[in-house]
């Protein structure tokens, strides 16, 4: 890999260990990949947090959060003193949320950890969103930005939607791009490698945020890590529908962009999607397909009696938040189910101040920040089915936490968490 | 006596030998674990045994621990080398790995997952390796040699 004269000094060791533990990882990461070089990076969105339990027993046996740092961020198993970090840097979702630890089943040390890892990121410069939406509260990248984000959902967000270019990175390339700024020139940086690879063809009216689920959970199966170009659009998708189709495509698939015609920003039409290219195939989207994406996503669920109904995958926006408490005021939750809803933190605070929250309380349910049931592997206790509005969420859930997960629409979702059951149905 | 020379110079009948790119570097030997579906990291893997867990995955409930894993590629969420990095810590990682589709993902998993990888086959090697085969990995020199079972 070629390098400029500061990557050199950098790999050198001339701006510190840490830094050259970085460069180090950031070269065999390139050669990996055959990229020819780095790029520069001012908007990194990682993570760091040590909370969850085999961390944690490496931070107890091996000298803390540098520890941690030097290991999961930079894979040095040197304890390296970590500087604070080069560039703007923001922290992904948490293991927990410490308002809700109790609730959540997380014993009190496990909170002092969490808040112990939230000083140290302070003192670094990496910013508290904690979420796996940050486009949500703030960090916007603009078009032909290069990034480097980790997070299926947030990656596929912002490279189609936003038009920025980020590859999904993991918890070392974060770490290691935030401390010099740097990540290899590959993949979705470069112009070339951005155009449309599969052409899907709507076949049928893709309206609400279940149908955008589930077209993603089905696009995704077929095309995995390629990029898809929807065509056929009878009306004009918002953040919450194209939020939950590339959650959905990233889960079922590896999809990281996508492109929607008159949509998307690369993507005013099918020449332009395409790059001037031929489709390598075409993909009909209709009633049957749809119908066979609902079966896949709900293959665990089973039974009808549903004890915690989850929402907020990715995490709630404020508008998902307020149709939540129209479903819901006045009404009260089944005794026997438990309903848990994920936002991030500055959401919260403007749901707090709205009102939202206390219509959420009032029913019987929470309105919880920072994590979510499948990375923070929080439930209920006893929980053996779930219900989601997540094609996500539906598809990590039984896998990580054996329980059943029913998918369905918000609606459905709040009509089991009232009366206990699960009577969802494809309309 | 062209069958010494066959025994000595050739490669003998049952051995295949493929060539690749070097992805991590390093020589390691096992017992072949091959699927066809993409692998899953984080939600896909449980990193403490090795285990694959995604619910519809042909893998489903088998250890890559020390076996030589040949799959298409990977998918799914960003966290999938911060658990082939728990796998390694925990000493479950695959001894090497062999696959076709580069990712993201997967370079920088090989490369936190420290066991020899390569990619960019002459040949297919799903094709040409199946479960239980015995597999050489010289990941420096980027030869495969595949023992049928």
């Amino acid at each position: 890999m070629k390098l400029t004269d500061e990557e050199q000094a950098m790999y050198a060791g001339d701006r510190g260990v840490a830094v050259q533990r970085a460069m180090d990882l950031l070269v065999r990461y390139g050669e990996a990949l055959g990229a020819e070089s780095l790029v520069d990076t001012n908007n990194v969105c990682g993570t760091v947090g040590a909370t969850m339990p085999f961390l944690r027993d490496y931070s107890a046996k091996h000298g803390g959060f540098d520890a941690v740092f030097s290991e999961f961020n930079l894979d040095s198993a040197d304890v390296i003193e970590i500087p604070k970090v080069k560039v703007y840097s923001s922290h992904l979702q948490q293991g927990l949320d410490p308002e809700h630890a109790e609730r959540q089943n997380v014993h009190s040390d496990v909170v002092k950890i969490y808040r112990a890892g939230e000083a140290y990121t302070g003192k670094l410069g990496i910013q508290p969103l904690n979420t796996c939406a940050p486009y949500q509260v703030g960090n916007v990248p603009v078009k032909g930005e290069h990034c480097a984000w980790m997070e299926s959902s947030a990656v596929i967000y912002i490279n189609s939607v936003l038009g920025a270019r980020t590859n999904a990175e993991g918890r070392e390339s974060a770490g290691a791009a935030m401390l010099t700024g740097k990540i290899p020139y590959w993949g979705f940086h470069l112009e070339e490698n951005r155009g449309g690879t599969h052409l899907i063809e709507l076949d049928i009216d893709v309206r609400t945020v279940a149908d955008w689920g589930l077209l993603g959970y089905y696009i995704g199966e077929i095309v995995q890590d390629r990029i898809p170009v929807i065509n056929g659009l009878q009306h004009v998708p918002n953040m919450p529908k194209l939020k939950h189709f590339g959650a959905a495509a990233a889960s079922s698939g590896g999809v990281e962009m996508y492109h929607v015609i008159g949509q998307t920003p690369e993507a005013p039409t099918l020449a332009a999607a395409f790059r001037g290219q031929r489709p390598l195939e075409t993909i009909r989207y209709g009633a049957a397909e749809r119908r066979l994406a609902y079966e896949r996503v709900n293959t665990t669920g089973k039974d009808t009696q549903v004890d915690f109904v989850m929402l907020g995958c990715p995490h709630y926006s404020m508008e998902q938040i307020w149709e939540v408490c129209q479903l819901l005021e006045g009404q009260r939750l089944s005794g026997n189910t438990q309903l848990w809803i994920f936002t991030p933190k500055a959401t919260k605070q403007m749901a707090d101040q709205a009102g939202y929250t206390k219509i959420i309380e009032d029913a019987g349910g929470f309105l919880m920040t920072d994590t979510c049931s499948s990375v923070g592997r929080v439930m209920p206790k006893g929980t053996r089915v779930a219900a989601v509005d997540s094609a996500k969420q539906a598809h990590y859930l039984p896998a990580i936490m054996g329980v059943q997960a029913w998918f369905g629409t918000t609606a459905e979702c709040i009509q089991a968490a009232v009366t206990g059951r699960w009577t969802g149905a494809l309309a | 006596m062209s069958t010494l020379i066959e025994t000595t110079n050739a490669t003998p009948a049952n051995i295949i030998v493929l060539r690749g790119r070097k992805v991590v570097g390093g020589v390691a030997e096992g017992e072949a674990l091959v699927t066809t579906d993409r692998i899953s990291g984080w939600g896909g893997i449980d990193p403490r045994t090795g285990t694959i867990i995604e619910t519809r995955h042909a893998l489903r409930g088998q250890s890559f621990a020390g076996k030589v894993l040949v799959f298409p590629g990977a998918k799914g969420s960003s966290g999938w080398s911060s658990q082939f990095h728990i796998a390694r810590l925990a000493g479950a990682a695959p001894a090497a790995m062999l696959f076709n589709e580069m990712t993201t993902k997967i370079a920088l998993g090989a490369v936190v997952t420290h066991a020899p990888a390569l990619t960019d086959f002459d040949r297919n090697p799903l094709e040409l390796i199946e479960t239980g085969d015995w597999v050489k990995v010289d990941a420096d020199r980027g030869i495969v040699e595949i023992i049928k079972k």
